[in-house]
């Protein structure tokens, strides 16, 4: 694997850690199985390049990609405790609305970023290489998302969110609302993804409609594999899950990409990926598994 | 040696294969890396034309050439890393199949050259400033539909036209781009352009039926509301003796009289030889965007009777496919 292709690995892991930072809000917090995020990807890519195009500044551009991420997630929530429908099903709805939504932001599939001014743009005036500014930008963004998002989850709300996830009737008996916090996840959660998207658009030079096919399941394995190679036991040390997931995966996709020479071809690299995740996550278990056979012995 | 010791050796061996080098080839080899956004039978011809050009003008697979090739499956992140991934390899080329996967490229592999193909619109993707001349290094090949030969079509068949009706839905964005494009090419061959708008399928026999006596042939874009009621126009069409030409070869079948249009194998063949020109040394940014040249004629002769014209024996025997 090339330099130019491992730091391509590392900054898509990135962008996506931010996408399991809310996947990991919803399914594993709120205990909120929502497939908005296939939708709000998407979405903030379309409101930034859109707004981007129509002259606005990358940043508040983002901003308002981040709010519109955030309105979607309120939608799902909405539909779920107002309306009652199933949360699977309200977010499903959710997601598939977002579609025409997003194809009436842009005014069409896709809008091109290449050569406008972007978040990246006064980056590359400093004299790196431009594989390496990607990557060092989305460290620093990744790292103070991080950084909010343990401060808000070990704070009075996020406790009172942690409980709601973890037993909503003894959290409202606690007083707590559980409405709120889930209103509140839902937003915070489709906002972080949102971000994700509208920074993707910004460095991969447009945004696209079909950009959020698979966002979910990308996020849901980034989420689970992190846990799966990692101890999650303190919610520092999930967080920090949620991105070696996601970087994690990217590697194996690199990997798989690079697989070529034994004879596997281009329609092979998702069963190639898939194989590299799995081994990776069984991985640690048959060595702890040897390791209790050797004491025994 | 117990199991654990052959896992961790093995698990070694495939990490170092993997991080290590690919086959070398030889330094006089040219390298050319395809990436295509998924799997699709348009996609995949254009590919095979690709690998067929390049064969044409010297640059054989196995022989005298590298090809490497990877899809993304669908999943534009995927598309991103591929980018990146050749652009850690450094081929000669990189040959971008579809809008998405040519804008990766773009921004991610901004020192090698990259012809792009099977994209409608390089300008409003921002892949190029200018078609003539793209400069940088980036050109390629746009599959916009011809909309000249469209116009020199129409006056073929109806010699005397003036008046060129067109029925489109002005909710699709590539109808309103075309018949923009179709107003620029009329005036151009001194025809006036008489619009008939239809919003959904159901509006478009009326839509047909408002051209009687306005214009002289019908013609259609390829609008997918239009061609799903084409038989509302053809009616309209051969009770007023009206010619119907349409933008896409399918309708030729339906019973339009004519259309030219093109394959993807052919649209692969002709990237394949730009690719070439960019290997011999060319500078992409010298070379203008192409749109696809070879043209297929498709005709119906019976049609063509039942809406008051006779084809002429020279564009019968230009056709690619007559329907009976």
């Amino acid at each position: 694997m090339s330099l130019i292709a491992f730091l391509g690995a590392i900054e898509t892991g990135l962008l996506f850690g931010l996408v399991a930072f809310g996947v990991f809000i919803s399914f594993r917090v709120l205990d909120f199985p929502d497939l908005t995020v296939d939708g709000s990807f998407p979405l903030g890519a379309a409101v930034s390049a859109s707004m981007i195009v129509a002259g606005y500044d990358p940043w508040t551009s983002t901003l308002l990609a981040i709010i519109a991420g955030g309105a979607a997630g309120l939608v799902t929530a909405l539909l779920n405790i107002k309306l009652k429908i199933l949360h699977l099903l309200a977010s499903i709805l959710t997601m598939i609305a977002l579609y025409s939504i997003n194809l009436r932001i842009m005014g069409k599939p896709n809008v091109a970023l290449l050569g406008d001014d972007t978040l990246l743009t006064p980056l590359e005036a400093v004299g790196l290489p431009y594989y390496w500014i990607a990557p060092l930008a989305f460290v620093l963004v990744v790292v103070v998302v991080a950084i909010l998002l343990i401060l808000f989850l070990k704070s009075e709300t996020g406790l009172a969110m942690r409980a709601t996830g973890a037993n909503p009737r003894m959290a409202r008996a606690q007083g707590v609302s559980t409405t709120m916090m889930i209103l509140l996840g839902m937003a915070v959660s489709n906002a972080m993804v949102a971000l994700a998207g509208s920074l993707f658009a910004q460095s991969q030079g447009s945004a696209d409609v079909t950009m959020g096919v698979g966002v979910i399941v990308v996020g849901l394995a980034s989420v689970i594999g992190g846990e799966a190679v990692m101890s999650t036991r303190t919610i520092l040390l999930a967080v920090i899950a949620c991105v070696v997931g996601s970087i994690f995966y990217r590697l194996a996709i690199a990997f798989a990409l690079n697989a070529d020479f034994i004879g596997l071809k281009a329609q092979d690299l998702n069963l190639v990926t898939a194989v590299l995740v799995a081994l990776a996550i069984v991985m640690p278990q048959i060595k702890s598994n040897l390791k209790a056979k050797k004491r025994l012995s | 040696m117990g199991l654990k010791a052959i896992l961790g050796a093995s698990a070694l061996a495939l990490g170092v294969s993997m991080l290590g080098l690919t086959i070398p080839a030889q330094a006089s080899d040219k390298h050319v890396a395809i990436t295509q956004i998924v799997e699709h039978p348009a996609l995949d011809a254009c590919r095979n034309g690709v690998q067929d050009g390049l064969a044409a003008a010297g640059f054989k697979v196995g022989e005298n050439l590298k090809w490497s090739y990877e899809s993304a499956q669908g999943n534009p992140a995927t598309a991103a890393q591929v980018a990146k991934k050749f652009a850690g390899e450094a081929p000669d080329v990189i040959v971008a199949i579809s809008t998405p996967s040519a804008q990766t490229v773009a921004a991610s592999a901004r020192h090698i050259p990259l012809v792009f193909t099977a994209v409608t619109d390089p300008l409003g993707a921002k892949l190029v400033k200018n078609l003539d001349k793209p400069g940088k290094l980036i050109t390629g090949i746009t599959d916009l539909s011809p909309i000249n030969k469209h116009v020199e079509l129409v006056q073929q068949i109806v010699p005397g036209v003036k008046r060129l009706g067109v029925i489109y839905n002005p909710g699709e964005t590539n109808s309103v781009t075309l018949v923009s494009m179709l107003h620029t090419e009329a005036k151009a061959h001194g025809l006036t352009v008489v619009e008939a708008a239809a919003t959904k399928s159901g509006d478009v026999l009326a839509a047909a039926r408002s051209l009687v006596g306005k214009a002289d042939a019908i013609y259609i874009p390829l609008d997918n509301t239009v061609v799903s009621a084409l038989e509302a126009v053809i009616k309209v069409a051969e009770q007023n003796d009206l010619p119907l030409i349409s933008g896409d070869t399918d309708s030729v079948g339906r019973g339009s009289i004519a259309a030219v249009g093109f394959n993807y194998y052919d649209v692969g063949l002709q990237t394949g030889k730009m690719v070439a020109r960019v290997l011999n040394g060319e500078k992409p940014g010298d070379i203008a965007v192409e749109s696809v040249q070879k043209l297929e004629l498709y005709l119906n002769p019976a049609a063509a009777e039942r809406m008051g014209v006779k084809l002429s024996d020279e564009l019968i025997a230009s056709a690619k496919e007559i329907v009976k």
